[in-house]
Parts: C-alpha cells; sequence; structure tokens
C-alpha cells in the first residue's frame, strides 16, 4: 500500500483513480489473505509475496504485522505537505470502503456453505442409524449359519471316514485280483501272442511280487510268473532268432527282451549278428549285380539300390541299436561304430568296383547322378554315425571319382587332339590321290581348332555338372576349391594345352627327321594353330574356365602368359622346323641334280634345267601354301614389282662385269681379292636360323636353305666351259623368280653370286657365257 | 713320314712342283677298278705298311711294299644296299691295335674289324643328313664323334649306338670337320661352312676326370684348395671360343702334332687361321 501511495507519486492524481482498484486488485488479495493467515496462525515470515526490501517490522507498513497507527500517522503528518495527506487520505478512505465490500463478500458466501454443509452433515445421521440396524441383522443370521455348517459336518464325519477305508481296501483288492489273476493273464498273453502286453503285466507286478515274496501265496503267483515269463523270453528270442521278420520287429523283440531284463551284452551282439547277416545279404545281390559280366543296371539304378537296400538298412539297425543299446554307454557305441565300418567299408568296396567300370563310359551327368545319391543317403547316417566316419569315407569316393573323371577328359581330349591330327593328315593326303583340290589349309585350321574348342567345352560342361548347386557334394571345400582350380583348370585345361604343345614339338624332333613322317603341311597347319591359341585362344579358354568354375582357391595356378609363351615356343619350333623340311626337300633336289651330273663333258647350255623350273615350281608350292596360313610380313623398301624386273638383269649384268675380267690368268688374285671384299662388306648369313611369323621369312628361310647348298655342293665339283656357263644360265634364272619371294634380294643376289663364282673357281676354262646370252634364254625358258 | 706321303701318291705330281722339297712317288694304289676314292687312313699305330681307301662303295686295305714300291691290295669289302651308296669319310680307331675302322655313308656310321673287313656296328641315322666327318676320341677306346650337314654335332659310345652320347647344335650350317685334340680329348674342334670354328669343352664325356683327385688325396693341401675346388665342382660343357676370322666357308680343322694347345683352320677362300687354346683354359686344364 506504501509503494502504491508512493508509487503515483504527488503528480498522479484524482485522475489514476479508474485504473486504481484493477492495479491495487492482487495487492488487496494478498492482503486479505495475509490476515487470513494471520488469524490462522501462519507465521509472518512464511507469507510470500512481499515486495522485498520493506521491513516486516517497520511500524508504518501499513500491510505489516506490526503497524502502528500513530507512528504512521506521526509519520505521514510528519513528512507530507497537506496535498500528499489529502491525497493519500482519500486514497486510505477508498481502501477502506473496498475492503468493507470485499469483506462482505466473503462473509456472504462463506455463509452459504455452511448452511449447505450442515444439511448435508444432518442427512447423514439419519443414514446411519438405518444402516447400524441392518448390519446388526446380518451380524444374527451369519452366526446362524455357522452353527448350521457346524451341525451338518459333525453328523457327517463318521461316514466320509467310512468311504476312505472302503476305496483304499477297494483299490487293494483290485490290486490283489490283478496279482491273483496275472499267471492266466499272461498265459492267455503269450498265447495270443501279444507279447508287448504281457511284458507290461510282467514289469508292473515284478517289483510288489519281489516285496512281499515272503507271503506264501505271493510266493506261489511270483513262481508261477516266472515261469510264464521264462516261457515268453523263451518265444521272444525264438521268434528273434527266426529273423524273418524286419528289422523294426526284431527291434521290438529286443526291446521286450530288455525289459524283460534279459542280458543286454548277449543281446546286443546277437541284435548286431542278425543285423549282419541281413546286411550281408543286401552286399551279396549288390555283388550279384556287379557280376562278371557287363553290368545289366546302369550306375544310377545300381546305387540306387545300394541306398535304398545297404544303406536303408544300415540306417535303420544303427538308430534301433541306438534306442535299444543306449545305455550301454560308449562301450556299446563303440561296437556300432565298429559294426558300420566294416560293412561300410565292404559296401564301398563294391561301389568303387562299380564306378571303375564306369570310368570308361562317356555319360557324366548319369554317373554325377549317381554319385549324388550316393553320397546324399550317406549323409543321413553319417550325421547318425559321426564315429564309423561313412560320410568322409563316401566323400572320398566321390572325389577319387571326380579326379578320375578329370584323368579321363584330359585323356579324351588329348585323343581328340591325335583324332584331328589324324584328320587332318587324311585331308592332306587325301587331294593327291583324288587329283583335285581337297579343303585348303585355312578351312583344315579352322576345323581343327573350332573341333577342339568344343571338345575342350564339351569336356568342361561335363566336369562342371560336379559342381552344380543342387548336387550334395558340391559344397565340399575339395569341389569348392581344389577341384575348380587344381583339378579343372591346372589339370584339365592347362594340362591339355601343355600336352598339345608337347605332341605338336614332338613333330620336330622326330627322330629321322628327314620329314618324311610328317607332312610339312600339317607342321605349317599346327604353328599358325600353335599362334593362335598364343594369341587368344588360351585366355579364352582360361577364362571361361575361371568363370564357370569361379575359382576360389588361392593356390599358385599358371599364369595365362606363361601358357603363351610356351605355345608360342611351340609355334616357332614348328615353324623353323618347317622351313627346315621344305629346305632340305628342295636342297636335295639341287644337291642331286649337281651330283649327279658330269660337269665336265656338258653341252653348251641351251635351256635353264629342269630342276631349277622344278624349284622355282616348289618355292610357288610353299609360298602359296604359307599365304594360306600367314601373313605377308615385311620386304625392305627397295623392291618394287616394276622396278624388280630391271633391277635383277641390271644386277646380273654387273656381276658379270664384276667377275668376268678375273677370269684372264693375267690377275689371279684379283677374284680372291674381288670376293674378299665384297664379304667384307656384306653380312654374314645364318642359313639355319630362327624365322619370324609371316610368309616372307618362312620363305627367306628356304631359300637361304636351298642356294646355301646348292653353293656347296658347286664347290665339290669341277666345271668344263659349258658346265660353268651352264650354271651361270641356272643362277640367272633362279634370280629371275626368286627375289619376289624374300625379304632381301640382296641376299638370293649375294648367295647367287657366290655360286657362280665358285663354279668359275672349279673351272679349268671359265668363260663365262655373254649376259645377254643368258637373259635370252632365260626369257625363253 | 705318311703325312708327307699322302700327297705325293694321290694327286697329280705336277701340285708338288712348287713345295721346296720335291716331292717323289713312291707308290701307286692302283683303285681305277673301285671308282673315285673319298678317303685315305693310314694305319695310325704300326710300321706305315698299312692303308686303308674308300671309293664309292668300297673299302680297301692295302699293304706297301717299299721293297718294290708296289701296293697290293690285302682284302676289301663292298656296302650292298639299295640306291648308290657312297663312302663319305672315314677314320681309323687308334685303339685296340689297329684294327677297327669307322666309315661314313649317307647318314650312317659303320663301324669295321680289318681283320676280317666285316661290319662290327652300324649306327642308322647317326645324323639327319649327309655326315661329313668322324674322329675316335684318343683316349677313350669306344667314344666316337661325327658331324653332319643337319648342323650337329655327335659323340658315340660305339657299345650303344641306339642314342648318341651328346648332341651340340652351335653350327648354323653344315659341320665339315671335327678333331679331338690328341692330348685332351675334352677339347673338341669343329669347322663348318657357316664359316665359324667352334672350339668347345666337353669335360662331361672326357677321359680326364672331374676335378683334381690328386688334392683330394693331399690332406694338408685340402683346406687350402676347397675354395678353388669348389668354384670348379660343377663340370659344364661349354663352347670356349667360337673363331670368326673365316670368310667363307671352313673345310678343315686340325690340330698340330707338335703343340696341342695350338690348332689350324682353313677356309674356302683360302684363309688359313691358326689359333691357340685360351691361356686361362689351358691353365685351367694343367693345374
Amino acid at each position: 500500500m506504501a509503494a502504491a501511495a508512493a508509487g503515483p507519486g504527488p503528480g498522479s492524481g484524482p485522475g489514476d483513480s479508474p485504473e486504481g482498484p484493477e492495479a491495487e486488485a492482487p495487492e488487496r488479495r494478498r492482503k486479505a489473505h495475509g490476515m487470513l493467515k494471520l488469524y490462522y496462525g501462519l507465521s509472518e515470515g512464511e507469507t510470500a509475496g512481499r515486495p522485498p526490501g520493506s521491513d516486516p517490522l517497520d511500524p508504518t507498513d501499513l500491510n505489516g504485522a506490526h503497524f502502528d497507527p500513530e507512528v504512521y500517522l506521526d509519520k505521514l503528518r510528519r513528512e507530507c505537505p497537506l496535498a500528499q495527506l489529502m491525497d493519500s487520505e482519500t486514497d486510505m478512505v477508498r481502501q477502506i470502503r473496498a475492503l468493507d465490500s470485499d469483506m462482505q463478500t466473503l462473509v456472504y458466501e462463506n455463509y452459504n456453505k455452511f448452511i449447505s454443509a450442515t444439511d448435508t452433515i444432518r442427512k447423514m445421521k439419519n443414514d446411519f442409524r438405518k444402516m447400524e440396524d441392518e448390519m446388526d441383522r446380518l451380524a444374527t443370521n451369519m452366526a446362524v449359519i455357522t452353527d448350521f455348517s457346524a451341525r451338518i459336518s459333525a453328523t457327517l464325519q463318521d461316514r466320509h471316514e467310512r468311504i476312505t477305508k472302503l476305496a483304499g481296501v477297494h483299490a487293494l483288492l483290485r490290486k490283489l485280483q490283478f496279482l491273483f489273476e496275472l499267471p492266466s493273464r499272461l498265459t492267455q498273453c503269450v498265447e495270443l501272442g501279444a507279447y508287448g502286453q504281457a511284458v507290461r503285466y510282467q514289469g508292473r507286478a515284478r517289483a510288489v511280487l519281489q516285496q512281499y515274496q515272503h507271503l506264501p501265496s505271493f510266493r506261489a503267483i511270483q513262481d508261477d510268473c516266472q515261469v510264464i515269463t521264462a516261457r515268453l523270453a523263451q518265444q521272444l528270442r525264438q521268434r528273434f532268432r527266426e529273423g524273418g521278420s524286419g528289422a523294426p520287429e526284431q527291434a521290438e523283440c529286443v526291446e521286450l527282451l530288455l525289459a524283460l531284463g534279459e542280458p543286454a551284452e548277449e543281446l546286443c551282439a546277437e541284435f548286431l549278428a542278425h543285423a549282419r547277416g541281413r546286411l550281408e545279404a543286401e552286399l551279396r545281390s549288390l555283388e550279384a549285380e556287379l557280376g562278371p559280366s557287363p553290368p545289366a543296371p546302369d550306375v544310377l539304378e545300381f546305387t540306387d539300390h545300394g541306398g535304398s537296400g545297404f544303406v536303408g538298412g544300415l540306417c535303420q539297425v544303427a538308430s534301433a541299436y541306438q534306442e535299444l543299446f543306449a545305455a550301454q554307454g560308449p562301450a556299446g557305441a563303440e561296437k556300432l561304430a565298429a559294426f558300420t565300418r566294416e560293412l561300410g567299408g565292404r559296401y564301398f568296396a563294391l561301389v568303387e568296383r562299380r564306378l571303375a567300370q564306369e570310368q570308361g563310359s562317356g555319360d557324366n551327368s548319369l554317373l554325377v547322378r549317381a554319385l549324388d545319391r550316393f553320397h546324399r543317403r550317406l549323409r543321413a547316417p553319417g550325421a547318425l554315425l559321426a564315429a564309423a566316419g561313412l560320410a568322409e569315407a563316401a566323400t572320398e569316393i566321390v572325389e577319387r571319382v571326380a579326379r578320375e573323371r578329370l584323368g579321363h577328359h584330359l585323356q579324351g581330349l588329348r585323343a581328340a587332339f591325335l583324332g584331328c591330327l589324324t584328320d587332318v593328315r587324311q585331308a592332306l593326303a587325301a587331294p593327291r590321290l583324288a587329283g583335285k583340290e581337297g579343303p585348303g589349309l585355312a578351312e583344315l585350321l579352322a576345323n581343327v581348332a573350332s573341333s577342339i574348342l568344343s571338345h575342350i567345352k564339351a569336356s568342361l560342361a561335363a566336369v562342371h555338372l560336379f559342381t552344380a548347386k543342387e548336387v550334395s557334394f558340391s559344397n565340399k571345400p575339395y569341389f569348392r576349391g581344389e577341384f575348380c582350380s587344381q583339378g579343372v583348370r591346372e589339370g584339365l585345361i592347362v594340362g591339355f594345352i601343355r600336352s598339345m604343345c608337347q605332341t605338336a614339338q614332338s613333330f620336330c624332333d622326330s627322330p629321322g627327321e628327314k620329314g618324311g613322317a610328317t607332312p610339312p603341311a600339317l607342321l605349317l597347319l599346327l604353328s599358325r594353330l600353335c599362334l593362335d591359341y598364343e594369341t587368344a585362344t588360351i585366355s579364352y579358354i582360361l577364362t571361361l574356365t575361371d568363370e564357370q568354375f569361379l575359382v576360389q582357391d588361392q593356390s599358385p595356378v599358371t599364369p595365362v602368359s606363361t601358357l603363351c609363351a610356351e605355345a608360342r615356343e611351340t609355334a616357332r619350333r614348328l615353324l623353323t622346323h618347317y622351313v627346315k623340311v621344305q629346305g632340305l626337300v628342295i636342297s636335295q633336289m639341287l644337291r642331286k641334280s649337281v651330283e649327279t651330273r658330269d660337269w665336265l663333258s656338258t653341252l653348251e647350255p641351251r635351256n635353264v634345267r629342269a630342276v631349277m623350273k622344278r624349284v622355282v615350281e616348289d618355292t610357288t608350292a610353299i609360298d602359296v601354301q604359307v599365304g594360306l596360313l600367314y601373313e605377308e610380313g615385311v620386304r625392305k623398301a627397295q623392291s618394287s614389282d616394276s622396278s624388280k624386273r630391271t633391277f635383277s638383269v641390271y644386277s646380273s649384268s654387273r656381276q658379270q662385269g664384276r667377275y668376268a675380267p678375273s677370269y684372264t690368268p693375267s690377275a689371279p688374285m684379283d677374284t680372291n681379292l674381288l670376293s674378299n671384299i665384297q664379304k667384307l662388306f656384306s653380312e654374314r648369313i645364318d642359313v639355319f636360323s630362327p624365322v619370324e611369323f609371316n610368309k616372307v621369312s618362312v620363305l627367306t628361310g628356304i631359300i637361304k636353305i636351298s642356294l646355301k647348298t646348292l653353293l656347296e655342293c658347286v664347290r665339290l665339283r669341277t666345271f668344263g666351259r659349258f658346265g660353268l656357263q651352264q650354271v651361270q644360265v641356272d643362277c640367272h634364272f633362279l634370280q629371275l623368280y626368286l627375289w619376289r619371294f624374300v625379304a632381301d634380294e640382296e641376299l638370293v643376289h649375294l648367295l647367287l653370286d657366290e655360286v657362280v663364282a665358285s663354279a668359275a673357281l672349279r673351272c679349268p676354262d671359265p668363260v663365262p657365257m655373254e649376259p645377254s646370252v643368258v637373259e635370252v634364254i632365260c626369257e625363253r625358258g | 713320314m705318311p703325312k708327307e706321303l699322302e700327297p705325293g701318291s694321290h694327286e697329280s705330281p705336277d701340285d708338288s712342283s712348287s713345295t721346296a722339297h720335291s716331292l717323289e712317288l713312291l707308290c701307286h694304289l692302283d683303285n681305277t677298278a673301285h671308282g673315285s676314292t673319298a678317303c685315305v687312313m693310314w694305319e695310325p699305330t704300326g710300321d706305315g705298311k698299312k692303308v686303308i681307301s674308300l671309293a664309292d662303295n668300297h673299302i680297301l686295305l692295302w699293304d706297301l711294299q717299299e721293297s718294290s714300291g708296289r701296293a697290293v691290295l690285302s682284302s676289301s669289302a663292298s656296302l650292298e644296299g639299295k640306291g648308290q651308296l657312297k663312302f663319305t669319310s672315314g677314320r681309323w680307331s687308334p685303339h685296340h691295335t689297329g684294327t677297327q675302322v669307322a666309315t661314313a655313308n649317307d647318314t650312317t656310321i659303320r663301324g669295321w674289324d680289318t681283320r676280317s673287313m666285316s661290319q662290327i656296328y652300324c649306327i642308322e641315322n647317326a645324323h639327319g643328313q649327309l655326315v661329313r666327318d668322324l674322329d675316335f676320341n684318343p683316349n677313350k677306346q669306344y667314344y666316337l664323334a661325327s658331324c653332319g650337314d643337319d648342323c650337329k654335332v655327335r659323340f658315340w659310345d660305339t657299345r650303344s649306338v641306339t642314342e648318341p652320347v651328346k648332341t651340340l647344335e652351335e653350327h648354323s650350317h653344315w659341320v665339315w670337320s671335327i678333331r679331338y685334340n690328341h692330348s685332351h680329348d675334352q677339347l673338341v674342334l669343329t669347322g663348318s661352312s657357316d664359316s665359324r670354328v667352334i672350339l668347345s669343352n666337353m669335360v662331361s664325356i672326357s677321359s680326364e676326370p672331374f676335378g683334381h683327385l690328386v688334392d683330394d688325396d693331399d690332406l694338408s693341401d685340402q683346406e687350402e684348395r676347397r675354395p678353388e675346388e669348389k668354384s670348379q665342382e660343377p663340370p659344364q660343357d661349354s663352347v670356349i671360343a667360337t673363331y670368326e676370322e673365316h670368310e667363307d666357308s671352313v673345310y678343315a680343322v686340325d690340330w698340330s702334332s707338335a703343340d696341342p694347345w695350338l690348332f689350324a683352320s682353313l677356309s674356302y677362300d683360302g684363309r688359313l687361321v691358326i689359333n691357340r687354346v685360351p691361356r686361362a683354359l689351358k691353365y685351367h686344364i694343367l693345374l
């Protein structure tokens, strides 16, 4: 209130009053609350909302607890001017009025509430009175009921005890009756063959009879029972031994016998012996199927029989055994494992014999299906009898068969390759006999390549069956890893490519080396084949293999580059050998022609000798043959067809000019000097040098070999004048026709010059023929 | 003595006029009945009274009678077979007291017994093409070297003739001549029409043992020798040197009969080249 009084200040005046009540309302309410609180004894300190800073003990505080009107008035009168006094007076009056009206409202509201509360209390009082009466009545009734109930149970107590006793007696009597009836019942059961029932009865009664055997009557029953039980056991054993019935019934017999307390050891042995008998019969029937005669049922049927007959039986025996003799412990399990191992081993031996018979056949899908069935059948007992290791053994057999199949396919591929070669040989030999053109070399090459490729693909597809997803053994580690990488990739594909290269190379070192064994065209074809393999086919095949078999194994594999290098080497060797063989053929022709002629007494040359024409013809034929398979290759730039002829003529005339003067006896030294000087500037010729993979290089090699032979042969002979002239003519003829085949025609010129020079040296009367005449003769030839 | 006689008895007499000593015709082998002579061989040991000549397909043994200056044909044999068989060369073995001769015709090498003039052994297809020359190992009695038109040099054990003991393929054209060194038979000389002369060291089939046996026995030296011996341990057949002085085909090579380290080669252009075995190799062999 002080704040309110001081807040507006002297300047605020009555103009503020309309807003005053609203602004002061919370203040006033708090004040009223404060009073109520005071009334109800709440300490002044706990009242919240006091304006901070105001001292609660301040006697001038209108709202404080220690308000002293006198002090307040004193203070006002002392401190305030008159106008402010007047203001505070009107303010005070207004506040008092408002407080009054508030007070009246409060009192009115509270009064109403008091009245309604009083009414309610009065009504409650009436109701409670009524309820009290009813509760009293309820209590009396309950007491009556309790009384009755007690009386009824008292009366029934007696009967209840008697009924309980009677029920006990009845049960006992029934047990006794069962006991007394037991012998007859057992007999009846045995007679009817309800052995199970009998054994159950016996089992129920045994303990009781055991307990009360000191009583004579019970003892009699027990004796009877024992006799019957003995008979029962006897009959069961009998039935068990007869063994005619199937495994389940036997198992039942054994179960009953065990329930009768027969010794488990003995039963176990007997059980296994019976099982063995049955399974051996199965094995015998399988063996009969195997037979010495060609096996009638296919391998799939065989494995089916084995699977259903033997493996099924073994499964039944094993599961029955495990159920029956579980109590035997590890010793029993061991016995079973030994039993399974032995019989399983015999079964596997039979299966392997059968599979071995299958090795020769080409049908992989049937074999894989058979193996799949075999493996699948054995997985179940394998899980049942981990100790016997049947599954592992089965997997091993499958792996072995897979390996053998790989070997078989490799053999097949090799045989196919050799077959292809034989076909090619025949095709090469045939046209000569028939006298007409057979298939061209290029066509033959394409045939061979495609047939080998299709064989490889077929083998891959056949082998791929082993890793098919639906085959039960394909997820074994061997088939996922080693089979793919070592078996298929390395063993089959790489092995085949290697063996192909080896086979091809073996043509190079055939012992005769006369080339008679291998037709040169075959060498050429093989060489091209190997080169094609090097450039494309090997990487294609290996990529195909890697894709099909998704090689996951990390073991090192032969890289493509190694194989390519091998193939290239083979191709190179074959081509070099081809050059040697063809060179030899022409060499022999030239050598014979030089050696068998009497050069001293030959006539003046009129013609080119037929053998030279033959050499040119053969060289042309070789050129055509090589051209079918190999590219042209690079010649030295100087050779252009039009200039060729004139150049060769020019060269021939120049060569004439060069050695012509040397024949005069006056200057015998010049010959040597000239030829030596010429050699000083010419490159040394390596005659049997490796060739490159193109036509020109091949032809150059062949011509080099031939001409060198000619040179050496000429040097061993002695020539008359006309002999020399004949050589001159021949060489000129060769020069005319051979330049076009070689990479560097200078080489031909050089060698032929040598030949003529050598002949001249071996001639006692060296008079060369006029170049123009030589030309005329050659033109005419 | 025999070497000098040889040219005199066969070549035209006017050739000898140019030599310093004039040659005197001692004896004439009358071979007109047998075709052209391919090769004449003196008996390697003995008194030099026997000569064998190969003429076409005949092998003829002559007895020289010094007193009368006549050569008497003492025995002969001839090759029979289809086609025209011609001997190309031959060698008289220095072993077996001069009773064995080896001859070559086409690709075949034959051994003959001079006492009975019958064939002892026959190496069919000794080379892929013509066999050009033969030589016997002077220290190992059954070893024979041959060379031919297939550019190969082959070593044979005449006791088992199905497979060559060793094959060399160093030349690039026909090999015309092959000679064992007279005293160190691991040194083999070959001359070829590729104008090269090759000196090979055939340690593995030589008569000299690997390493030095004496050193092994000598315990005091053993420790010093050890490292050296280790380095020599793997005896490798190798080409010692290729001589390329010739400009044309080399037709003959031979060792000096006086100095075992000296050899000569002769080529078509008339060049005679004399070479020495490399000094390092010489010391290696000697020490």
